[in-house]
C-alpha cells in the first residue's frame, strides 16, 4: 500500500487514480468484446441511414426541412448523444449487477462518488463510439456536417451528456434500490424524453399543458436552440444557459437520489443481495 | 524476575451490534473482539447470522444498534480509513468474469493504492500457484482456481485485517487443505488479523485460535477450540457446536 502522504491534493489524486481504475476496468471489457463495440456503433448508424433517407425525401416534399437543410440529421445525431449518454452510464453500472461484483467494490477505498466519475466517463467514452461514426457517415452520405455547428455542438453536446448523467443516476439508483429486474429502465425510460424534448419538432405543437413539462427539461432548449441556429442562423445564448441551469439542478438532485439510494441499499443489504 | 508479554491490541471490537430485517432479527446484541495477528471464527448453521455479521463489520450492510471499531477506525462513521487496511472473499461475490486473472488483479490493486502493481500482481499469483492463469478470462477458470483468485484479490493490499466468508466452501479437499496451509502461512509471516465465518468443523478446529458460536443471530458460546471442547466434555469442535445448536433450538 502507499504510505500515507502529507500533501493536500494526496487525497484527491487517491480518488482520481481509483475513479480511472474502475473506467479502465469498463475499457478492458470494451476492448475484449468486439461485439460490444459494433453494437455501440451499429444503432447510431442505422438511425442515421434511416433519417437521412427521409431527410432527403422531406427536403424536396416539405418546406419547413427545405428551410434548412440537416434539420432532421442534426436532430437525430443530438438525440443519438442524450440517449447514448444515459445508455452508457446506466450500462456502466449494469455491469457490476450482472458480474455480482458490487460488494468487492464497496469494500475498498472506492467512494460512491469516485464510482459517479468513472461512469460518466465511460458514459462519454461510449456515447462518442456510437455518435461519430454516425455523423461521419452523414458527411460521406448526405452532405451533412454536424460540426459546421461549431461551438455551439459543444454546447449542445455538453447539456445532453449531463442529463443523460443525470438520467443515468437516476436509473442506476432504481436498479440497485429495485435489483435486475428494473434493468429495462436504461433501455426504455429515455424515450419518454423524445416526444417532450421537441426533437424532431418544435415544443410549440404541444398540447399547453405538456409544452409546461416540455419547457421544464433542459434538452428542450438545446433542440430549440439547435433549431434557431440551422433556421435563421441565431445563437440563443439564453436558451444555453437555462439549459445549463436546469442540468445543474437536476444532475445535483439524481447525484443526491443515488446517494441516498445507496445508504438505502447498506440499510437494507440490497449490496449482497444482488439479483432479480 | 520474570517477563510478561502485554496481549496483543484489539483490532476487531463488535459491541451489541443488532441488525433486524422487519420482524426478522438477523443478529441479535452481538459482542465480540480479534486481537492482533489472531484468527478468530464465527461459527453458525445456514441462517445464523455470520454473513450478516461480516457484512457490517465491511460496511456493506449499517447495523440498527452496535458499534464496529476496526484498526481503531469506527466503522459507520471512519470506514474510509480502515478500508485501504482490510480485504475480504466470500464465495457468493464473483469478480468480473470476462476481464482475465491479472486485469481484476490490477483493477483491484489500484482500487486499494497498491504500489508497483505489476509486481505485486506477478507475486501474489506465484504465492497462490497461478501465473498459468494470470491471462486467462475469470469466467473461465474451475471452482477451485476462482477461489484461489478470489484468494489473490483479498490479499492483494497486504491487508492487516482479513474477513473470509467461508473461504473453502464448495472446493474439493485438496483445493481446500492448500487455501487453509496457504492462509496459516501468510498469516505467520505477516501477523493478519483474520475473521472467518464457517460451518466447517474441522477448518475452524485447525484454524483458529478463538471461536464465536452464533444461533439465532446471537453468540451462544466462546472461546479458543481447545477450551470449548474441555467445557462441554466432547471429542471435538463438531460435537460442541452440534451440542451447543441443539439445546439452543430446545429451548
Amino acid at each position: 500500500m502507499h504510505e500515507p502522504s502529507t500533501s493536500l491534493f494526496a487525497p484527491l489524486a487517491a480518488g482520481a487514480n481509483r475513479a480511472w481504475a474502475m473506467a479502465l476496468r469498463y475499457i478492458y471489457i470494451l476492448r475484449t468484446s468486439w461485439p460490444r463495440i459494433v453494437e455501440l456503433a451499429y444503432w447510431p448508424l442505422m438511425q442515421m441511414i434511416l433519417w437521412g433517407f427521409i431527410s432527403k425525401f422531406m427536403a424536396t416534399n416539405s418546406t419547413w426541412v427545405a428551410q434548412a437543410a440537416g434539420v432532421l440529421i442534426a436532430a437525430v445525431l443530438l438525440w443519438d448523444v442524450l440517449f447514448r449518454g444515459q445508455l452508457g452510464f446506466s450500462v456502466s453500472f449494469l455491469e457490476e449487477m450482472w458480474s455480482r461484483n458490487l460488494p468487492n467494490l464497496f469494500v475498498t477505498p472506492l467512494r460512491p462518488h469516485e464510482f459517479i466519475v468513472s461512469l460518466t466517463l465511460m458514459s462519454l467514452v461510449r456515447t462518442l463510439i456510437g455518435a461519430l461514426p454516425a455523423a461521419l457517415l452523414a458527411i460521406v452520405f448526405y452532405h451533412y456536417s454536424i460540426f459546421d455547428l461549431g461551438l455551439l455542438l459543444l454546447a449542445f453536446f455538453v447539456n445532453l451528456m449531463v442529463l443523460g448523467w443525470s438520467m443515468g443516476l437516476i436509473i442506476s439508483g432504481l436498479i440497485l434500490r429495485h435489483g435486475l429486474g428494473a434493468e429495462s429502465l436504461a433501455w426504455m425510460a429515455m424515450f419518454v424524453l423524445a416526444p417532450l424534448s421537441g426533437v424532431f419538432y418544435p415544443v410549440t405543437v404541444l398540447p399547453d399543458w405538456l409544452q409546461v413539462v416540455a419547457h421544464a427539461l433542459p434538452s428542450t432548449y438545446v433542440f430549440e436552440g439547435m433549431r434557431a441556429a440551422l433556421f435563421t442562423g441565431a445563437t440563443r445564448v439564453d436558451l444555453l444557459l437555462t439549459a445549463a441551469g436546469l442540468n445543474i439542478l437536476y444532475f445535483a438532485g439524481s447525484a443526491l437520489f443515488f446517494l441516498h439510494t445507496f445508504r438505502i441499499a447498506r440499510r437494507d443489504g440490497l449490496l449482497m443481495r444482488i439479483g432479480e | 524476575m520474570t517477563a510478561t508479554t502485554s496481549p496483543a491490541p484489539l483490532v476487531i471490537e463488535v459491541e451489541n451490534l443488532t441488525k433486524r430485517y422487519g420482524a426478522i432479527t438477523a443478529v441479535d446484541g452481538i459482542s465480540f473482539a480479534v486481537r492482533r495477528g489472531e484468527t478468530a471464527a464465527l461459527l453458525g448453521t445456514n441462517g445464523a447470522g455470520k454473513t450478516t455479521t461480516i457484512a457490517m463489520l465491511l460496511g456493506l450492510l449499517l447495523p440498527d444498534t452496535g458499534s464496529i471499531r476496526i484498526l481503531g477506525a469506527d466503522m459507520l462513521s471512519e470506514r474510509y480509513r480502515a478500508l485501504p487496511r482490510m480485504n475480504f472473499s466470500s464465495p457468493y461475490v464473483d469478480l468480473p468474469r470476462r476481464l482475465t486473472v491479472a486485469q481484476n488483479l490490477e483493477i483491484f490493486a489500484r482500487l486499494y493504492g497498491v504500489a508497483d502493481i505489476k509486481a505485486r500482481v506477478r507475486e501474489i499469483a506465484a504465492e497462490l500457484d497461478m501465473t498459468a492463469l494470470l491471462d486467462r478470462p475469470s469466467g473461465q477458470l474451475s471452482a477451485g482456481q476462482r477461489s484461489r483468485v478470489a484468494l489473490g484479490k483479498a490479499l492483494i493490499n497486504r491487508p492487516d485485517v482479513l474477513l473470509l466468508d467461508e473461504p473453502t466452501a464448495s472446493l474439493d479437499p485438496d483445493t481446500a487443505d492448500r487455501i487453509r496451509s496457504y492462509l496459516t502461512a501468510y498469516q505467520a509471516n505477516h501477523g493478519t488479523t483474520i475473521l472467518l465465518a464457517s460451518h466447517n468443523m474441522a477448518e475452524v478446529e485447525r484454524m483458529c485460535a478463538s471461536v464465536f458460536i452464533m444461533r439465532a443471530g446471537r453468540i451462544r458460546d466462546q472461546g479458543s477450540p481447545r477450551e470449548l471442547v474441555a467445557r462441554y466434555g466432547r471429542a471435538n469442535l463438531e460435537e460442541v457446536f452440534l451440542h451447543i445448536v441443539r439445546e439452543a433450538a430446545a429451548q
